[in-house]
């Protein structure tokens, strides 16, 4: 009887003992974390970007609860995060604009570059461009090492045939990855709704610009900054660009571009559209800037889809979350 | 001088010619998962000192105070298995509440080490060990081993993350990348420790 008891007994002894000194310890060390910090952390995207400073989503959100930090910064999480947090942390949320990559350059595709050399060596954009400046002729367009698409944690910049890139707006989270990757700073954040671009980056006089470029090139001919009814573009160093925080996307300018590198991508803009969960409260009506919204009190509001410019600005008013966009790709 | 000769015996074998790792093929997973980054491999090592330390004292006791007497040493793995377990999870407690700082230095690894082979072997081990007369390691004895068990333990830890972070400069052949040339390297350091084997002291 002793060659079972005495094990048993003492291996057990051993597990009692243990198990009472670790309760014992669970209470008398218990350390209080602060419940909120997994509740924000529980409402993040969780895809450790980096887009808001910090080193992850877990240090986010431990800067959100212990040091106040803005509740705004995440851009995977956007507006429907900031929300979700606030009602956590009990503070408003101020209005977030979701921001979309957009590549100022309309080369990058074998067919729409011309290139210098060929280029037999790693496939890197930054490797690129310190071997003799890069293939492309072009000594500020696109070097098409397509490295913006590999760092896209998200998948949302595609190629097609040819190379050429383009930015999914659904799949964009405007986390600024690519921004920081391209060598040739070639692509820029820009709110979502803001549609007209210049896809060129070229700085060299008209001449220089179109000859080398395989698209089609800004030359400078500072049309489009005297027919901007908001004087959102400058010419400067021989190229147009635009400052998105003043330019309504109204499109005159790329009505008039002699060589069409001033894009109006009307057709790829979202088109609010408004649920039966409407209650009729106006504040969509008040806030969009095209009046492209109409309906009266505690009515259905209407968008009228020629005048929506997909700007989401009534999307993040509506208290009852009744309005979408739709986009048509 | 006895005591002195002790020491250093004990140190310079459980370092360099029985190191743990090199030699003796313990605690190879944090070996090669904890090596990426010289901070990490550092807390790391530091959480194994102290760990093996601590279990080298709790172990010999019950060894030779609850086993033994009982004739009970064939149950020798699974109480120190349970003892080293409940240690850690203990210490993690205690560190968290009353030193912060450490704490948060050591966090992720602790609980790594619950349950890793080279605690567990170094704890049978003193057990094991003897002295060329044929004497078995007392209780000092037994604390100084696990703790120069460590120390080399870390030693290894951080020359590889060392030579890791020069790995991620280096032009590897793209199919060597990561792991294999990790594996490559800490076959070579195996190697050259080697060279300690037969070391008489």
């Amino acid at each position: 009887m002793e060659f079972i008891l005495y094990p048993v007994a003492i291996i057990g002894g051993l597990g009692v003992i243990y198990g009472l000194i670790l309760a014992f310890a669970s209470v008398k060390f218990k350390v209080e974390i602060d419940p909120k910090i997994e509740q924000v952390m529980e409402v993040t995207p969780g895809a450790n970007c980096g887009a808001c400073g910090y080193p992850g989503c877990s240090a986010y959100a431990e800067a959100i609860v212990k040091e106040g930090a803005a509740i705004n910064k995440c851009a995977p999480g956007g507006q429907a995060m900031a929300e979700k947090v606030a009602k956590i942390m009990g503070v408003k949320a101020g209005a977030q604009k979701r921001k979309v990559a957009v590549i100022l350059c309309g080369a990058g595709g074998t067919d729409r570059t011309n290139t210098t050399f060929e280029y037999n060596g790693v496939n890197h954009c930054k490797i690129m461009n310190t071997v003799g400046i890069g293939t492309n002729a072009c000594t500020y367009g696109c070097l098409g090492g397509n490295s913006c698409v590999d760092v896209c944690l998200f998948g949302a910049i595609s190629l097609d045939e040819f190379g050429n890139k383009t930015v999914d707006r659904d799949k964009c989270t405007g986390c600024g990855a690519c921004v920081k990757e391209c060598p040739r700073n070639l692509i820029v954040l820009a709110d979502i709704g803001k549609e007209v671009h210049v896809y060129c980056s070229n700085k060299d006089k008209g001449a220089v610009a179109k000859k080398n470029c395989g698209a089609v090139a800004c030359i400078g001919c500072k049309i489009c900054e005297k027919k901007c009814p908001v004087g959102a573009i400058t010419v400067e160093d021989n190229l147009a660009r635009i400052d998105y925080d003043k330019c309504v996307s109204c499109g005159l300018c790329a009505s008039v571009c002699p060589t069409g590198v001033l894009v109006d991508n009307k057709e790829k803009r979202g088109k609010a559209r408004v649920t039966d969960d409407c209650i009729g409260c106006t504040l969509c009506a008040k806030v969009c800037p095209t009046e492209a919204i109409s309906g009266s009190l505690k009515e259905k509001h209407v968008v009228d889809p020629e005048k929506c410019i997909g700007c989401e600005a009534c999307v993040s008013k509506c208290p009852k979350k009744a309005i979408e966009v739709d986009y048509a790709d | 001088m006895e005591l002195l000769y002790k020491l250093l015996f004990i140190s310079i074998s459980t370092v360099f010619v029985q190191n743990f790792v090199l030699m003796r093929f313990l605690g190879l997973c944090p070996y090669i998962g904890v090596s990426k980054k010289l901070d990490s491999a550092l807390g790391m090592g530091m959480a194994v000192i102290f760990v093996m330390s601590m279990a080298s004292c709790i172990t010999y006791l019950i060894q030779y105070y609850l086993l033994v007497p009982f004739g009970l040493e064939y149950l020798q793995t699974i109480a120190f298995i349970l003892t080293i377990a409940s240690l850690v999870q203990f210490l993690e407690m205690g560190i968290a509440k009353y030193a912060p700082a450490l704490y948060k230095a050591l966090g992720v690894f602790l609980p790594l080490i619950t349950t890793n082979c080279a605690v567990l072997g170094v704890a049978i081990l003193n057990i094991q060990s003897t002295w060329a007369d044929g004497t078995p390691f007392n209780f000092i004895e037994s604390i100084l081993q696990g703790f120069f068990a460590g120390i080399g333990f870390t030693l290894v830890l951080v020359l590889m993350a060392g030579i890791r972070e020069k790995l991620e400069y280096s032009p590897v052949p793209e199919s060597l990348k990561g792991m294999p040339i990790a594996f490559i390297v800490a076959g070579c350091m195996a190697l050259a420790f080697l060279g300690f084997a037969g070391f008489k002291i």
